[in-house]
Formats: structure tokens, C-alpha cells, sequence
């Protein structure tokens, strides 16, 4: 579903922590109607990346599902992003971190600590320390934080090479609810940020593209859609055309009318 | 008399014989990888399972890779 050339994207890539992804899209792994469904909508889409997290195991199970998963994950061979959903403070971050860098053996992380458990809101107080923490641990953090100015300068400060602000509360779909701070963020921070949270349609996906984000990262969007594969491509298609537009320079807009057939010449003028 | 530990796994309750160690737990319960550990909210590398020693009362985890978002 590439709208471009490979040269064209390879000129282009994604850039994380000096490492390169051809792809602007990070998909999710939650919610898919069925695990071939999934498969079908990465083969589609080709995401940068993954994103997977750890449960306890079911001891009585045997939890035959959890390796079903693993072996998906192994043939889909796409960077795996694990994240630390569910973690309530900075102490069950680290922990589930380096449980995570075990088990999936990357140091790539999501970096989710939840402040509300309605609004799924990052804990903006904390995160920064933990942040802080796991890049002296030695893992490439990505965390998910609101779109807060002075807190995502914070992590940055701490060695956060990239950020992944909130468009929207997770799996809302409402997407950027708030435009003129995720604007603001990208004119003041210059560090790969990309957009996590909350897009619901592809048109949201395209919008934060066009404004300079270098990236978006979704699941519910994909997974809750009627036809989840033509899904992810259409939100793979809008990545694309989000950020074709945004590096080929927006017109500025006005407010008044800007005829674009020239006046010259135009018959009957002023004859009436 | 054989001496006994009373620990939570993944919240439910077990008895090891004393003394134990993660290891001896993992191998009990024919834990399947892949898993990571962690006792008391600390995690435990799997090169450290034969050398980690259990108490009473201890709380470990073990999880495993499911889906996320």
C-alpha cells in the first residue's frame, strides 16, 4: 500500500536513536479480531515498528496463547517496541523494563506510567524520573507523555531522543484534541517526535503528519475498524501523504478569496 | 519433619519445600519460556534463578509476551 517509491521513502527515513525505519506508521498488537487478522494488516501496512507488553502467565493454562503470540511475532519480523502498560509508579516501570529487555531482548521500550486510570492519563509528575532512570539503565526510551511543553523538554533533558505525545486519551479516536499545544511542541522541541494515542481516523494520522511530526504510533484505529488489514493500509497510506505534505511546505492561508484562474484577460469585464 | 515456604505466584498461593530457590519454583510449577521474574517487585535475571534464594511470604511475578498497544 506504498504510495511511493522505496528510493523516496529511503530518503526519508524515520530515524530513532541513530537507528533508521523505512516506516512512519508503529502499530499495535491489541484488540485484532483474530491473530491472522493481525498478520494480514502488518504484511499491509509494514509499521517501523510493534509495540507488545507482559502479562503474569496463567500457571494453571499453560498459556498456550502467549506462545502463539510469540511465534506470530517471530514471523512477522518487525522491530518489537515492548511497553510498560499498567505501571503505576517508577518502581514497577523498572521492573517491567528490564523484564521486558529479557524477554523480547531489545532495549526499545514504550515508556507508559499512568497517572489515571480513567483517562489513562501519563503520569507527568513521575515520568521524567523514570525516564531519567532507564536511559542510565541503557534503554532507547520512547515515552509516551502528554503534550505538555515544559514536560517533554524535561525529557529530553534527561536523554530522551525521542517523544511520543498523546493526540488524545488511549483508544478514544477523538483524535488531536488539542492542536495548538501538539503545534507549539513541534516548533519548540527538535527531536523525532511521534504522535501516540487517541487518532481514530486515517484524515488524524495525516493531520499531525502535516504539521511535522515525524510519526504515529496506534492500535485501536486499526483494530476496532470493520476491516481492520484495508485499515492499516489506509492509515499507512496517510502517514505518507501527512508527511509528503508536510515536507513539500503547506500554503499559507488566508482569509480572504485568492482567485487561482487569472483575472487577465477574463471576458465580458465589466461590461455588464 | 520436612520444613516449608509459603509464597505468592502471580497472586496465587504456593508451598515450597525449604530451602528453595527461583529456580526450584520455575521448575515446579514447569513454567514455559519465554518469561522474565521478579520477586518483591525487583526483577531477577534468568542467569540469577539457581542463586536466588525464596523466603516466606515472598511475591513473584512471571510474566510472559501478550499483545499490547
Amino acid at each position: 500500500m506504498n504510495m511511493f517509491s522505496d528510493n523516496h521513502t529511503a530518503a526519508d527515513a524515520l530515524v530513532l536513536y541513530g537507528q533508521t525505519f523505512a516506516s512512519r506508521l508503529l502499530l499495535g498488537t491489541s484488540r485484532y479480531p483474530s491473530p491472522g487478522v493481525l498478520q494480514a494488516a502488518v504484511k499491509l501496512a509494514q509499521p517501523a515498528m510493534l509495540t507488545a507488553s507482559l502479562r503474569r502467565q496463567n500457571l494453571q493454562a499453560g498459556d498456550a496463547a502467549t506462545n502463539a503470540f510469540w511465534a506470530m511475532l517471530a514471523t512477522l519480523n518487525v522491530p518489537v517496541l515492548p511497553n510498560t502498560a499498567g505501571c503505576h509508579s517508577v518502581q514497577e516501570v523498572i521492573t517491567t523494563a528490564h523484564m521486558a529487555r529479557e524477554v523480547f531482548g531489545t532495549p526499545w521500550l514504550k515508556l507508559e506510567l499512568i497517572g489515571d486510570d480513567y483517562t489513562l492519563q501519563p503520569d507527568t509528575l513521575n515520568l521524567v524520573e523514570a525516564a531519567s532512570r532507564l536511559i542510565k539503565d541503557g534503554f532507547k526510551v520512547l515515552p509516551y507523555c502528554t503534550e505538555d511543553l515544559v514536560l517533554c523538554q524535561r525529557l529530553v533533558d534527561v536523554g530522551c531522543q525521542a517523544i511520543m505525545p498523546w493526540a488524545a486519551p488511549i483508544g478514544t479516536g477523538k483524535g488531536p484534541i488539542n492542536p495548538y499545544a501538539l503545534r507549539t511542541l513541534r516548533e519548540r522541541l527538535d527531536v523525532p517526535m511521534l504522535v501516540d494515542a487517541g487518532l481514530g481516523v486515517p484524515s488524524h494520522a495525516c493531520q499531525v503528519m502535516e504539521w511535522g511530526f515525524d510519526g504515529v504510533l496506534l492500535n485501536t484505529a486499526v483494530a476496532l475498524a470493520q476491516d481492520p488489514v484495508r485499515m492499516a493500509g489506509a492509515f499507512a497510506s496517510a502517514t505518507q501523504a501527512g508527511r509528503a505534505a508536510y515536507l513539500s511546505g503547506v500554503m499559507p492561508e488566508h482569509d480572504s478569496a485568492q482567485p487561482s484562474t487569472p483575472v487577465l484577460g477574463t471576458p465580458f469585464w465589466h461590461q455588464a | 519433619m520436612t520444613s516449608t515456604i509459603t509464597v505468592r505466584i502471580n497472586g496465587n498461593t504456593f508451598e515450597l519445600a525449604a530451602p528453595a530457590t527461583l529456580a526450584d519454583a520455575v521448575a515446579q510449577l514447569e513454567v514455559k519460556p519465554p518469561f522474565a521474574a521478579a520477586i518483591n517487585l525487583q526483577f531477577i535475571p534468568n542467569t540469577a534463578y539457581q542463586h536466588t534464594p525464596l523466603f516466606d511470604a515472598d511475591q513473584i511475578d512471571l510474566i510472559a509476551p501478550v499483545t499490547g498497544g
